[in-house]
């Protein structure tokens, strides 16, 4: 038993030696840095049980989403269906993003961070009041303006295509404001997962 | 798609004679239709009261009784009346008012005093034949009717499929004779179209495609370029009439691509550069411009038409795009935004000597008219659409074309400067429609679908 463990350990000590002198002659190589600790690892002892449960029932907490499984499981059509990933609107001619604008996308942000294999394409599209030869310019400036910002949010460019489509695909063919802010925007679209 | 051997005429003295004899010249099939035959001697039929001269165009004689060439030849008197009608170079009396005036059965035998009765100065009659080898030759004569002399002469024979054909270059021929005129009867229109009413694949949304397609200049013989079944816009006729240069998304993104129509070959000079799209062929045809965001926004460039020898030729910050060339090649105007809205610019094809054309508020997709006009026409957005706008260079003055009928886009001119296709809305739809550059003489081209960017071949 003694003559077990001393083997073992001469064993591991070997090891430990030929991974230094290994390292000696070879430039370190990078590994991954072990996460850091929970913030919330309690290093304190584990808090003392609840109280107990007050006499009048409370009732059954109502089963919370999980949206990382559901989007997960779906299918690429299905997921741009009913896209997690939210429109930005524009002004008549305009390809800044507002304030609502700068929200979305950094929802979108989140969601692309959550599902980092995910790569998509942000369609430029423009309500019909510009001709449709200029729009191919303007719903470009537009889609760029959202990559853009995608990026400054830390998503990596690699991810994110642009695609114009002027006003050749509005989404609500009605000829009012109400129809032009809907159409006059960037949209989303997952193409892989 | 040669569809004649166009037998010339020698008109000479025979014709002044009014003589019935035709001499003739067999040629062989060229492979475009022929050029004008410049050496005739011209007798101008005129209006004595100085108006434009009043021309009567009856049914065609049938002279052979087979079906096929029975209604041939009331396909070539109609469509010839409605060609000369179309440049407005003459009165067209209408043809419901010839009904008691008999049929010429002869050359010899024309009722000329019935013709001057209705008013008429000049009378296109004709004949339509079958050929023992089942092509079919058509007869021509204009006779002025004050002088009963026949002062245009032809004879042609080609196939029996297009009888649209052989009236349109008759209508040419008389506009080159009478008026020194290049008619625009036998160019075509090239137009993107959602009519298949077909679905964008890859997509959730329920998107329509639109494909390029060709038809005559009246509309007619409407035939499908693509079929990828994504967007193809922007569609351009090469000035050889060969090829179409347009913008398709077949590969996801918008990029430039040139169907050669009668080889039924693709080309895609603009292939990995970027997202490149409106291609403009220069006058000579061999050079192309486009836009392209390959430097990060919209920019101008000019290439050579398979590709090579790519130059950038704007560098703002703002949108620059829809380049149009001038007559001689010298010239780009183009629209950007680099003022706030977009304008209309013009520069030297070297991106040199950039100058402000348009001043309304958002003027857009210039298009320069061919010689011997010089003026651009472009869209400007008028209260609640867009209307059509002419900038003439020699008068340094605007005129507008299209009143706030529906939104107007897209102006294109025909080869002789005289006529502008463009997209309006005004029947619901998005419909092709040309109108003369004065305004008048607006025509429907398409019905079917929603049909837009038509461009006039050269």
């Amino acid at each position: 038993m003694n003559r077990w463990l001393s083997l073992r350990a001469a064993v591991v000590l070997l090891v430990v030696v030929g991974a230094v002198a290994c390292g000696k002659k070879q430039p370190p190589i990078a590994r991954p840095i072990p996460p850091p600790p929970p913030v919330s690892t309690p290093v304190t002892p584990p808090p003392e049980p609840p109280p107990p449960a007050p006499t009048e029932p409370t009732p059954a907490p109502a089963p919370v989403a999980v949206p990382e499984d559901s989007i997960a499981s779906r299918s690429l059509d299905e997921i741009n269906k009913n896209s997690p990933l939210k429109p930005v609107f524009f002004g008549l001619d305009q390809s800044e993003i507002d304030q609502a604008g700068q929200q979305a996308l950094a929802n979108n942000a989140d969601l692309l961070k959550r599902y980092p294999t995910w790569l998509i394409s942000i369609e430029g599209h423009c309500d019909e009041r510009g001709t449709a030869e200029y729009n191919l310019a303007l719903g470009e400036r537009r889609a760029v303006a959202a990559r853009n910002y995608l990026v400054s949010l830390g998503i990596s460019a690699d991810r994110v295509k642009t695609v114009s489509y002027g006003k050749e695909f509005p989404f609500d063919p009605g000829h009012s404001e109400d129809a032009w802010s809907k159409n006059r925007r960037a949209h989303f679209v997952v193409t892989a997962k | 798609m040669t569809f004649f051997r166009s037998s010339r005429t020698v008109l000479l003295l025979l014709a002044l004679a009014g003589a019935s004899t035709v001499v003739r010249s067999q040629q062989p099939a060229p492979s475009t239709p022929p050029p004008q035959q410049q050496s005739d001697v011209r007798i101008e039929i005129t209006n004595e009261s100085g108006q434009p001269p009043k021309y009567a165009v009856p049914d065609f004689v049938a002279a052979s009784s087979d079906a096929d060439t029975i209604a041939a030849t009331k396909i070539v008197g109609e469509v010839l009346w409605n060609d000369l009608d179309f440049e407005r170079e003459f009165y067209l009396i209408p043809r419901d008012t010839y009904g008691s005036i008999p049929p010429a059965k002869s050359i010899t035998d024309v009722p000329f005093d019935r013709w001057k009765e209705l008013g008429a100065d000049g009378l296109v009659i004709g004949s339509v034949q079958k050929t023992p080898d089942g092509n079919m030759r058509v007869v021509v004569r204009l006779f002025s009717v004050r002088s009963q002399q026949s002062v245009f002469s032809r004879e042609y024979t080609g196939p029996a499929s297009n009888p649209r054909f052989f009236a349109h270059t008759i209508s040419d021929e008389i506009h080159q004779n009478q008026r020194a005129l290049r008619g625009v009867a036998r160019t075509r229109l090239t137009f993107s179209s959602d009519r298949d009413r077909e679905r964008v694949t890859n997509t959730v949304e329920n998107r329509q495609v639109k494909e390029v397609y060709i038809s005559d200049y009246d509309g007619a013989n409407q035939r499908r370029v693509t079929v990828n079944r994504t967007l193809n816009i922007t569609p351009t006729w090469s000035p050889d009439g060969r090829s179409i240069a347009y913008t398709s998304y077949r590969r996801g993104f918008p990029d430039i691509f040139i169907s050669l129509i009668f080889e039924g070959t693709l080309q895609n000079p603009t292939a990995s550069k970027g997202q490149n799209w409106l291609p403009a062929w220069s006058p000579d045809g061999t050079q192309i411009a486009f836009t392209s965001n390959r430097d990060g926004n919209a920019e101008l460039y000019v290439m050579n038409r398979d590709g090579s020898n790519v130059r950038r030729v704007t560098n703002n910050p703002a949108i620059d795009t829809t380049p149009t060339w001038s007559p001689t090649g010298q010239q780009i105007a183009f629209t950007s935004d680099r003022s706030g809205g977009p304008q209309v610019y013009v520069m030297g094809a070297d991106g040199l000597n950039i100058r402000r054309i348009s001043t309304d508020s958002n003027c857009d997709r210039a298009t320069w008219s061919p010689a011997p006009f010089n003026e651009l026409a472009f869209v400007c957005r008028t209260g609640g659409g867009n209307d059509i706008k002419v900038y003439d260079f020699e008068r340094t003055e605007m005129r507008q074309i299209t009143n706030g009928e529906g939104s107007n886009e897209s102006p294109a001119y025909s080869p002789n400067g005289k006529h502008i296709a463009f997209t309006s809305t005004r029947s619901g739809k998005t419909q092709i429609y040309t109108v003369g550059r004065d305004g008048k003489g607006i025509r429907q081209v398409t019905k079917v679908g929603n049909n837009f960017f038509p461009d006039w071949s050269r």
